[in-house]
């Protein structure tokens, strides 16, 4: 059996990435998510691995550090939180523009602004939405525990290079912060240059003789250019939305209720789930897991068998307004959040569902 | 040891900026009367007098001219 | 002896020309600009260094944007500044290429301060290329931070004035100071023997990045004439009895030369 070690969902991020293979990561400190990089710093990977860690001077500089070494094709990440991802939203838009693969971690905060050093779920316009400027769009991967921290950055690498886009683990301070159990899954070792060659013909790592030279950029001044640039990503969103598209469900087979929750709101709202299936209540869970592409699908079939759905997040209302695009109409849409850094209880959201569908 | 020179201009792709010939020891660069296809009036050896000392070609923001050089 | 200018204009006599590293496209700079003569030096250095398979540049914001369109290596085209950040992570990632920034006073003088600032303090091992007009080229000439007091832009009218404007920024003898640097030099084009010089420097920045001794620095002290509302060979002039008072020639550290 493999391997379970008892670690913060932050520390998860890092041991991670030792293990499976990333090449670089660059980074600057910002609470709550400090621990990936103190991690790392403290498993010295560069003398087993040769990873490369190095703390920049901003996240704007680390963002695009991850530009350049994602330009040299190798598995390069960065983690931060939400001022520092806001910061980093420039790099994202050049990364996505230049077809380039990272994994970038966003623990989120309270916001806007400083706002608060808790946790909160306030940053999905902004990843999920798009964040830096342009017609582009993040691989969104919505972790819930440790286990999924640990998981995800492998398999955000693999998207990541299967569609040379930017996949952002959209985190928060608690899924960061909270300790659980994680099973090591067997080392993954770095790509060798030859492997880089082959998965990544188009880095830039020095021109030999007998091909032509590779430019990594994101610039075009020709409109034409840039448009048919705009709809091959447009193609690209379209296969990644036709078949990457991942999801959780929790006693929704005969729900007539059912609440949509990501990343630490959906571990809440399993609670929730068991208190009103004690009281009779078929009540049920949809958890994206992936936020973009949005399970839009599986969201409206249930819209058509349930009397009622309701978003829960640490926000005022912000996957909710995909919820009711996905619903259409069918069935009524309820919100319930928190702001702020405050986390709801079970038996807070309870009240608040029985308020919605008047069963108080 | 004297040397003789020569050079070629890529007429059509030179700018007419004229930093050749403030650089050309021996005055032996100036402007066509003729333009090329841009509108520039484009660099061209004069007379006898160039010694290939490439003081030319080697200031030539557009890498325009080549130099040739013989001994004498 | 007598020999016809047909005669002299034969293969063998070839002694100098475009360098085989230079691409056929036709550079979108202005008649006489600098950046022209530089990339070609940067080309030449290369190309006589043997290391095309082995070099990786970085380009910025402003009108050297393009210079993967000459130049006939590999290239990342940065965001506005940011290429020091770039060329960190290139470096560190594989550190038997030879990766440089050629950067415009605007991209590493004012917005790309902090990543040239801090890539100097932890001596990556790369080489920078600092093109310095003293202007905003590409956007069409305004004030850059080394703009020389006194000297019109469209955004000074009326010339540089220090009480509305500051004073211009001298990042060479900046960051001379830090422990980061190995080889920090200021050079021109404008002459043969100044370009000869300057590629004599391009080729030592080249060769010291190799060497694990921190980051290399050539500054080029250049002209904007369409910036400058003139002539190209005027502009060469103006440079000379201007810019050289506020950014004279010449290497200012050599750590392996004890200097």
């Amino acid at each position: 059996m493999a391997e379970k070690i008892l670690m913060k969902g932050n520390e998860a991020i890092a041991i991670s990435a030792i293990r499976n293979g990333v090449d670089g990561y660059f980074g600057y400190p910002i609470t709550p998510q400090s621990e990936v990089m103190e991690t790392l710093m403290k498993e010295k990977p560069w003398e087993t691995t040769g990873m490369v860690v190095l703390q920049a001077e901003s996240e704007t500089s680390s963002i695009n550090m991850i530009y350049g070494g994602a330009s040299c094709g190798k598995k390069v990440m960065t983690s931060s939180s939400s001022p520092g991802i806001s910061l980093m939203c420039e790099g994202i838009s050049y990364i996505a523009g230049a077809e380039l693969p990272c994994v970038v971690v966003d623990v989120m905060r309270g916001g806007p602004g400083l706002g608060t050093i808790q946790p909160s779920q306030s940053d999905y316009n902004q990843i999920v939405k798009g964040g830096g400027h342009g017609d582009y769009h993040n691989i969104v991967l919505a972790p819930a525990s440790a286990q999924d921290m640990y998981d995800f950055v492998d398999w955000g690498f693999d998207l990541a290079f299967k569609y040379r886009t930017p996949v952002v683990i959209l985190a928060d301070g608690i899924i960061g912060q909270m300790m659980e159990k994680v099973e090591m899954h067997p080392m993954k070792p770095r790509r060798t240059d030859a492997e880089i060659l082959e998965a990544a013909p188009w880095s830039t790592t020095g021109k030999p003789a007998g091909r032509e030279r590779n430019i990594i950029t994101s610039l075009s001044l020709d409109a034409d250019i840039q448009e048919r640039f705009n709809r091959k990503l447009k193609g690209k969103y379209e296969i990644i939305e036709e078949n990457e598209v991942k999801f959780s469900e929790y006693m929704t087979e005969d729900a007539e209720y059912v609440f949509v929750a990501f990343g630490c709101s959906s571990r809440i709202c399993e609670a929730v789930v068991d208190e009103l299936r004690a009281e009779g209540i078929k009540a049920g869970l949809l958890r994206p897991i992936t936020l973009y592409p949005f399970p839009f699908k599986e969201i409206e079939r249930l819209s058509k068998q349930v009397k009622s759905m309701m978003s829960i997040e640490l926000n005022l209302g912000q996957m909710v307004h995909d919820v009711r695009l996905a619903v259409n109409g069918t069935c009524p849409v309820g919100f319930y959040g928190r702001q702020g850094g405050n986390i709801y209880t079970p038996e807070e959201i309870v009240a608040e569902f029985k308020k919605f569908n008047g069963l108080a | 040891m004297a040397f003789k020179g020569a050079i070629e201009v890529d007429t059509q792709k030179c700018k007419g900026c004229s930093v050749c010939i403030a650089n050309c020891p021996t005055g032996s660069i100036r402007l066509s009367d003729m333009v090329n296809s841009k509108g520039y009036h484009y660099a061209e050896m004069t007379g006898e007098g160039c010694i290939g000392c490439s003081n030319c070609a080697v200031v030539c923001p557009d890498s325009v001219i080549t130099v040739y050089r013989v001994k004498i | 002896m007598s020999i016809s200018i047909e005669e002299i204009k034969k293969p063998e006599n070839r002694i100098y020309g475009k360098p085989s590293l230079l691409t056929d496209n036709v550079m979108h700079y202005c008649p006489g600009c600098s950046h022209g003569t530089v990339h070609k030096l940067v080309a030449e250095v290369i190309e006589e260094m043997g290391i095309q398979d082995k070099t990786v540049g970085i380009c910025p914001v402003g009108c050297s944007v393009f210079a993967y369109n000459y130049i006939d290596i590999d290239w990342q085209e940065a965001a506005h500044g940011r290429a020091p950040a770039l060329a960190t992570a290139t470096k560190r990632l594989c550190p038997d290429k030879y990766v440089f920034t050629y950067q415009g006073d605007g991209d590493l003088a004012s917005i790309g301060t902090a990543e040239i600032i801090h890539a100097c303090g932890r001596g990556e091992n790369i080489v920078v290329i600092f093109i310095n007009n003293g202007i905003y080229g590409m956007t069409g000439g305004q004030m850059a931070p080394t703009t020389l007091i006194g000297m019109k832009t469209s955004t000074t009218p009326y010339g540089r004035d220090p009480k509305l404007n500051g004073f211009p920024l001298v990042i060479a003898d900046m960051i001379a100071h830090l422990d980061g640097t190995a080889y920090i030099t200021r050079q021109s084009v404008h002459t043969a023997p100044a370009a000869r010089k300057a590629k004599n420097a391009i080729r030592k920045a080249f060769e010291y990045s190799q060497k694990g001794i921190g980051l290399s620095f050539v500054e080029i002290v250049s002209t904007c004439n369409s910036g400058w509302k003139l002539s190209p060979v005027d502009a060469n002039r103006w440079m000379v009895e201007n810019m050289f008072k506020k950014y004279p020639i010449g290497d200012i550290k050599d750590v392996l030369n004890g200097k």
